[in-house]
């Protein structure tokens, strides 16, 4: 049953094969039994869980199933929930019982969804291997040895693992697509603004975005169809309708215009990946499309803007833990700055604390012009290079990292290593445009990730042309060795 | 030496929104503490701004009101520092685009000329919350209720010269937004602070001083008295040879002195940076047209109606148009009362010292301005004196009631009966030998004057009611034929 899709699970509910409640009990017990492996889950809300599945039984038993009625799902520990722990993966918060719900959190819940429970991450979503938690890093089921990637890597490796048919992340500059290309699974940042941000602790404001993680565009499509739509909480979500993202699905690809970034494709790429690459690219030319070289020619700026952008943000957003009202309080301060200093200085992993500082200097007086408005500049010019190109092509591609999941501890001690590993995702935050990762092949074992980026608010067609590969391959179907189901 | 004082002032106005300028919480005043405080105003983890357009309105009328240019782009940034009232560690506000840009105020300087003050600029912006030192046993506590407040400050340029000046241009301000209905005006309640810089130099230069700031200050008298002795302390101090130092600092009205709370070297770097949660606010021509349409009669243009329409004398109409609900309630009395230096004369002298004594806004006067102007048409229709209004005005203030019911039921009506008036005097007169034979040894022009014994005696044995002008008339009568 593991090995189902959501959609498929959602048909067996609907058939009457299983309960949800038989369903939530099956997913509960996996993770009890394997997750030691992965180290995927913070918190497990077994009780939660057993009883939204029995109001979802009786729910679709009186007639009134939701699109997602009945079906399990797991979020990442960033977003709120209601008397549940919410840790965002940090000792800051490991105290923090949210006394309410996120409005995806919220949305999802009302679409009939079961919550396993609150996945792993980077700590405070910064990192791009998992291994900033302080509840410990995040192992890829494809290979124990390495990371998942991140931040969104609990979420990856449960969906890989199979320990949930679903789940929720949140991207900043890659955290959803990375992990997802690393884990071998299907994951979509949408345009930003089009899922509300009330109720995800907050990284950097201007550049996260929630989405589904799942094992097919499909399942993705539908998870998205629950989380999607203007938040009047959130003044930076889209006022626009919402749509039935599996509607497009089956549209034929024939006539889609791919541009392929030459950039994308310099000497830094792994040559596996580039091979998976170019032959997912040749997949999609057999089902209609046809292929150009384009330019983005800004591209290698994008990672020293986006390392001004997101910790500038972030020095700001993460003022707010300060031992004073919640979270970590450290003991016995012996006046305010002393309570400041520990708390923070106690409170915060090291990286979290490194963005912390880069950012609140880059915004520091006699800076800000140098650093922080240059970077913006650098911000329009990026996503000026994407409006010309959606100009001329449907939709862009090539790879989502450059590399397959690394060895854990490879790249923790040169964060600059690690920060090239975003080099292809976090364009499309700078942009605040929608991008999907799906698995396109494998390399020295390992899954690699096909990023497919599109015009704002194109989710439709992302998912459209991921599912119709998806139809022609079975990349997604790919399960790790070692994973039984 | 001779100095120049230079002073500029900063306002914070608490606007009247019912909710907060980011959240959905109430601002009323005087709640248990941390009862007005929502998830968005506790900063807790996820929590996102919504933006009050009520606040955006209240501000686009102030900066109508005061000539200025509205700014049709207003950007909200990140003012970032760490304080225990500040729950986000950051304050929301705004900088390089403030929705108000500059524009100006007249007020009247001491030898009675207009002075012009620019106004800098204004921006919207949340308040703190409160931390709270005693009852704690030596620990701090936190009141958040305060935390979101919508709050315009109002930057003038250093155009004061004088610490009154600095007051009347505050008075102004309170004037302005108090008759536009944005704040309620409250200064006990800290519903308008006052931050003055305050800078001397030697007469005649051009250059200016270093500045001090002067923090927090909540009353007009001590803006005068705060920047008279910060200017004391400054002069003695160069003149004794030293340097002022640029610092902001506390007024202690108790001691009467300032002292300095933190200088510019401590001061943070506050890392101000456009606020990533908030749109930029965009706004057009006919969003502020339709506001400017809404605009009530400002207190200068109903000073100068009420010297106008009203005949009132500068002084009295400066003080009735300064207020909004006073000059409302004037304008309500004169037209109940059809008379308007009678109704200035009672709502600038008895009914203002009964709401200064009992510590009462005029809004919530137990005498309504319709129970006044009753009682002042039975002074004009000489039901009753003006010294019986007095009475009926007290009973009304404590126990309500219209004057006629009073007057009514306290047997209070003026006699004007002049046989019955007659009958008094002649007993009055006729018990009082030794005042009658002082009368009529006196010089005829001094008599007049005289008058005023037989008057009392005869207020005593009417218990007041007796029209006056016909007791003085009879008494004159009486005694002067006495005389011959």
């Amino acid at each position: 049953m593991f090995e189902l899709t959501l959609a498929e699970l959602a048909r067996g509910l609907d058939n009457g094969d299983f309960s949800s409640t038989e369903l939530t009990q099956a997913y509960l017990q996996r993770i009890k039994s394997l997750d030691g492996q992965y180290n995927a889950f913070i918190t497990v809300t077994e009780e939660q869980a057993l009883a939204q599945a029995k109001a979802a039984d009786e729910a679709r038993a009186a007639g009134k199933a939701g699109a997602l009625c009945g079906l399990p799902i797991a979020h990442k520990d960033l977003f709120c929930t209601q008397d549940v722990r919410t840790s965002s993966a940090s000792k800051m918060l490991d105290n923090f019982i949210s006394p309410y719900d996120a409005t995806i959190v919220s949305r999802l819940k009302n679409a009939g969804s079961v919550m396993l429970g609150k996945l792993n991450m980077d700590e405070f979503a910064m990192g791009s291997s998992n291994e900033s938690s302080f509840y410990g890093a995040v192992r890829n089921p494809w290979d124990t040895d390495r990371v998942p990637g991140g931040s969104s890597g609990g979420s990856a490796a449960a969906v890989a693992a199979r320990l949930t048919p679903a789940a929720t992340g949140s991207d900043t500059g890659g955290s959803i697509r990375q992990p997802a290309a690393l884990c071998g699974v299907t994951g979509i940042k949408p345009t930003y603004g089009r899922v509300s941000r009330y109720g995800m602790i907050a990284f950097a404001s201007s550049l996260d975005q929630a989405g589904p993680m799942a094992q097919t565009a499909e399942d993705c499509a539908m998870t998205l169809n629950a989380m999607a739509g203007f938040d009047p909480l959130d003044s930076t979500s889209a006022e626009r309708d919402t749509e039935d993202y599996t509607s497009a699905l089956n549209q034929p690809l024939a006539g889609l215009k791919i541009g392929l970034p030459k950039e994308y494709f310099s000497a830094a790429l792994d040559s596996g990946v580039a091979e998976q690459v170019r032959n997912a690219v040749a997949e999609f030319e057999k089902l209609g499309a046809t292929v150009k070289e384009v330019s983005l020619p800004n591209t290698e700026l994008c990672i020293p803007a986006y390392y001004i952008l997101a910790p500038a943000e972030a020095s700001s957003n993460l003022s707010r833990f300060d031992g004073v009202r919640y979270g970590y309080r450290c003991d016995n301060p012996v006046d305010l700055e002393d309570l400041y200093k520990r708390s923070r200085g106690e409170g915060f992993g090291t990286e979290v604390k490194r963005r912390i500082m880069v950012g609140a200097y880059a915004l520091s007086a006699g800076y800000y012009d140098a650093y922080y408005r240059k970077a913006q500049q650098i911000r329009r010019m990026i996503q000026q290079d994407f409006v010309n190109v959606l100009n001329d092509v449907d939709v862009i591609m090539g790879p989502t990292t450059p590399h397959p999941a690394f060895k854990l501890g490879e790249k923790s001690s040169d964060p600059v290593s690690m920060y090239m590993e975003d080099i292809f995702t976090l364009s499309l935050n700078l942009a605040g445009l929608p991008g999907i990762s799906i698995p396109c092949g494998q390399t020295q074992g390992l899954p690699v990730g096909l990023q497919i980026i599109g015009n704002y608010f194109a989710e439709s067609k992302l998912l459209n042309v991921a599912h119709q590969f998806q139809q022609a391959t079975d990349w997604h179907k790919q399960i790790p060795a070692g994973v039984e189901v | 030496m001779e100095w120049e004082v230079v002073i500029g002032l900063e306002i914070h106005v608490q606007l009247s929104t019912k909710t907060k300028i980011f959240s959905g919480a109430s601002t009323a005043f005087g709640a248990e503490p941390n009862t007005q405080a929502c998830a968005v105003d506790l900063a807790l983890p996820g929590t996102l701004p919504v933006f009050n357009e009520n606040a955006l309105r209240m501000a686009v009328m102030f900066g109508l009101a005061v000539n200025s240019e509205i700014g049709k782009r207003s950007v909200f940034e990140r003012k970032n520092y760490f304080y225990p009232d500040l729950p986000k560690g950051y304050q929301t506000t705004q900088l390089a685009e403030p929705i108000v840009g500059p524009g100006f105020i007249d007020i009247e300087t001491d030898d009675g000329a207009q002075r012009r003050v620019r106004i800098h600029h204004a921006h919207l912006e949340e308040d703190a919350g409160k931390s709270l030192h005693e009852d704690f046993h030596g620990m701090s506590g936190i009141d958040l209720n305060r935390a979101g407040t919508p709050l315009v400050e109002i930057v003038s340029e250093p155009d004061m010269r004088t610490s009154k000046e600095a007051a009347a241009y505050a008075r102004k301000i309170h004037a302005i937004v108090t008759t536009l209905g944005i704040c309620d005006g409250n200064m006990a309640e800290g519903s308008m602070r006052c931050d003055c810089n305050v800078s001397i130099r030697p007469k005649g230069q051009e250059e200016l001083g270093t500045r001090t700031e002067l923090k927090n200050i909540n009353s007009f008298r001590f803006i005068e008295r705060a920047i008279d002795t910060e200017v004391a302390r400054q002069i003695d101090l160069i003149e004794d040879g030293g340097r002022v130092v640029q610092e902001t600092r506390l007024y202690d009205p108790d001691k009467n002195e300032t002292r300095s709370m933190r200088s510019k070297e401590e001061a943070n770097d506050y890392r101000y940076f456009p606020c990533p949660d908030l749109l930029p606010v965009i706004i057009d021509d006919s969003y502020i047209d339709a506001i400017r349409e809404t605009l009530p009669e400002l207190p200068d243009a109903r000073r100068e109606r009420f010297i106008s329409e009203y005949s009132l004398s500068e002084y009295d109409a400066g003080v009735l148009s300064a207020y909004r609900p006073q000059a409302d309630y004037y304008e309500q009395v004169v037209k109940l009362s059809g008379d308007t230096k009678l109704a200035a004369n009672w709502v600038m002298g008895e009914l203002a010292k009964f709401l200064n004594q009992n510590d009462t806004d005029i809004k919530d006067s137990p005498v309504s301005a319709e129970q006044l102007g009753g009682l002042l048409v039975r002074i004009k229709d000489n039901t009753i004196s003006g010294n019986i209004a007095k009475k009926v005005f007290e009973l009304m203030w404590s126990k309500g009631g219209s004057a006629d019911e009073i007057i009514e039921a306290e047997g209070l009506k003026q006699v004007t009966d002049t046989g019955a008036i007659e009958k008094i005097v002649d007993e009055v007169i006729a018990s009082a030998d030794k005042q009658v034979e002082q009368y009529k040894a006196a010089e005829p022009d001094k008599r007049g004057k005289m008058i005023g014994f037989f008057m009392g005696q005869v207020m005593k044995a009417t218990g007041g009611k007796a029209n006056p002008g016909a007791v003085t008339g009879i008494l004159k009568q009486k005694l002067d034929a006495l005389c011959d």
